[in-house]
């Protein structure tokens, strides 16, 4: 039983992504927000790769594409275990798994957040339909409710969560922009220690009660970064219509 | 003549009726956006977090945190949301989404659909399928009506890995529309210039000719 951490709702603030990710250790299992390239603290990405550790449990939707984002985890072979729900175009990953480098478990999407959205919220199991009948339900617990079949699955919690998030204050309250938010505020939720890297630091009260996206309970440490490369995934456009 | 993808794509949007919420898978689904006609009232969901996508953005108006589950740029329309993950999928499994359009590498006659990984191949993820084809109310899938070596997808009994069992309702192929019923396949509507008799020979699994009737079309 992990003894419970009182009082650390205090001086979240750090100064620099190598003093936010310094109680990083060989072999921890961590969450990275962002749905592909999009969303991704990619400070707290980079600090990971120079602050040396390895053995990591990556527990994220993607593990970046097109060598940017989370490949340069991949890439620099830190990374023993990738629990996620796609892989797709990621040659990084591919590569990895091919030379029996990273271990992969893929998981459905639905399934992915709620065990996560569970364990942070004192949930230790769910049923769920997603899976049913396919390779997902491989040594699952099947019940029936109202003649339906679901499967048991259980929370998914980590040591740490690395975040990006729109503005924060002090307290760690978040506000997340358009569909960056995706998996981070589950995650925050479900890390033993949420770090949270924000485009904006903003004062206590500049983020309305009813417009906190994110409660500040949920994160323990917090680093401003006004500077994002954001890249494109895939850039699609239509042409503009001619003005007459 | 087979339906090109346009085709498809026109054909699949007739089948999607005013004041619905619709999610529209990676691929050749994505393409059913462009046939809504402006009139209809019609949201479409993303599962990556966005309900009320709009099309692609303009030549540089492209924000790349406004992107869809294709991780694709678009646009949010007057009236959007973005939310979370969860969220997003308590709206998925929770049947609140009317109808999501799906592509196939297998379809069997009792609406058990294969979409997300071929033997042998690279494993490509799950991404949101699986959660998407038992979630949604109405399942239409979207897809060539045989592969690139010519096997019919359209089969007896899947052999890929399952995405999830008896969960399609109807299919829209380059070559015809067809439904799934508890007798099989039924055929619902041919491509133009395309006959029974093709379809049949492309098809891995008795074809009916009506929903209703048990007797196979027998060439």
């Amino acid at each position: 039983m992990v003894q419970p951490l009182i009082g650390r709702h205090r001086q979240k603030v750090v100064q620099s992504v190598d003093e936010a990710l310094a109680d990083l250790f060989d072999g921890a299992s961590i969450m990275v927000g962002g749905f592909g390239l999009c969303g991704n603290p990619e400070a707290l990405i980079a600090g990971v790769v120079r602050r040396g550790v390895k053995d990591l449990t990556l527990i994220s939707n993607n593990a970046g594409n097109l060598g940017k984002g989370l490949n340069a985890w991949i890439e620099a072979g830190i990374v023993r275990r990738f629990i996620g729900t796609y892989i797709g175009t990621n040659e990084a990953l591919h590569r990895a798994m091919a030379e029996g480098r990273v271990e992969v478990e893929i998981i459905p999407q639905g399934t992915f957040v709620e065990r996560m959205r569970a364990a942070g919220a004192g949930i230790p199991a769910f049923y769920t339909p997603t899976g049913v009948g396919t390779v997902v339900a491989e040594g699952k617990e099947v019940r029936v409710f109202d003649g339906q079949e679901y499967l048991l699955e259980r929370a998914l919690s980590a040591d740490f969560a690395l975040i990006r998030a729109r503005k924060a204050d002090r307290f760690g309250n978040l506000r997340f922009y358009r569909t960056a938010r995706n998996f981070s505020p589950i995650m925050c939720m479900a890390a033993r220690t949420t770090i949270v890297e924000c485009d904006e630091l903003v004062e206590l009260g500049a983020i309305d009660p009813d417009d906190v996206h994110l409660p500040g309970i949920f994160v323990h440490r917090i680093v401003e970064v006004r500077e994002h490369e954001d890249p494109f995934e895939y850039r699609t456009t239509r042409p503009r219509p001619l003005s007459p | 003549m087979p339906w090109s993808k346009e085709e498809m794509a026109a054909r699949a949007a007739q089948e999607i009726p005013d004041g619905t919420v619709v999610n529209l898978g990676i691929g050749l689904p994505t393409l059913v956006a462009d046939h809504l006609p402006p009139e209809r009232q019609v949201w479409l969901h993303s599962e990556n977090g966005l309900l009320g996508m709009g099309p692609f953005p303009f030549e540089g108006e492209e924000d790349s945190q406004i992107i869809n589950a294709g991780k694709q740029t678009v646009t949010i329309l007057p009236g959007g949301s973005t939310f979370d993950s969860a969220l997003s999928f308590a709206m998925i499994r929770g049947r609140h989404i009317d109808i999501a359009i799906l592509g196939a590498l297998q379809v069997a006659e009792n609406g058990d659909l294969a979409n997300w990984a071929i033997p042998g191949g690279k494993v490509m993820g799950i991404g949101g399928a699986m959660d998407l084809a038992l979630g949604a109310k109405r399942i239409l899938v979207m897809t060539t009506h045989v592969t690139n070596r010519g096997e019919p997808k359209l089969v007896k009994r899947c052999t890929y890995p399952l995405t999830a069992k008896a969960c399609v309702h109807r299919i829209i192929t380059d070559l015809a529309v067809i439904d799934v019923t508890p007798h099989g396949f039924a055929l619902v509507e041919l491509a133009p210039g395309v006959s029974i008799e093709e379809v049949q020979a492309k098809t891995g699994a008795p074809l009916r000719l009506s929903p209703t009737e048990e007797v196979a079309f027998s060439g």
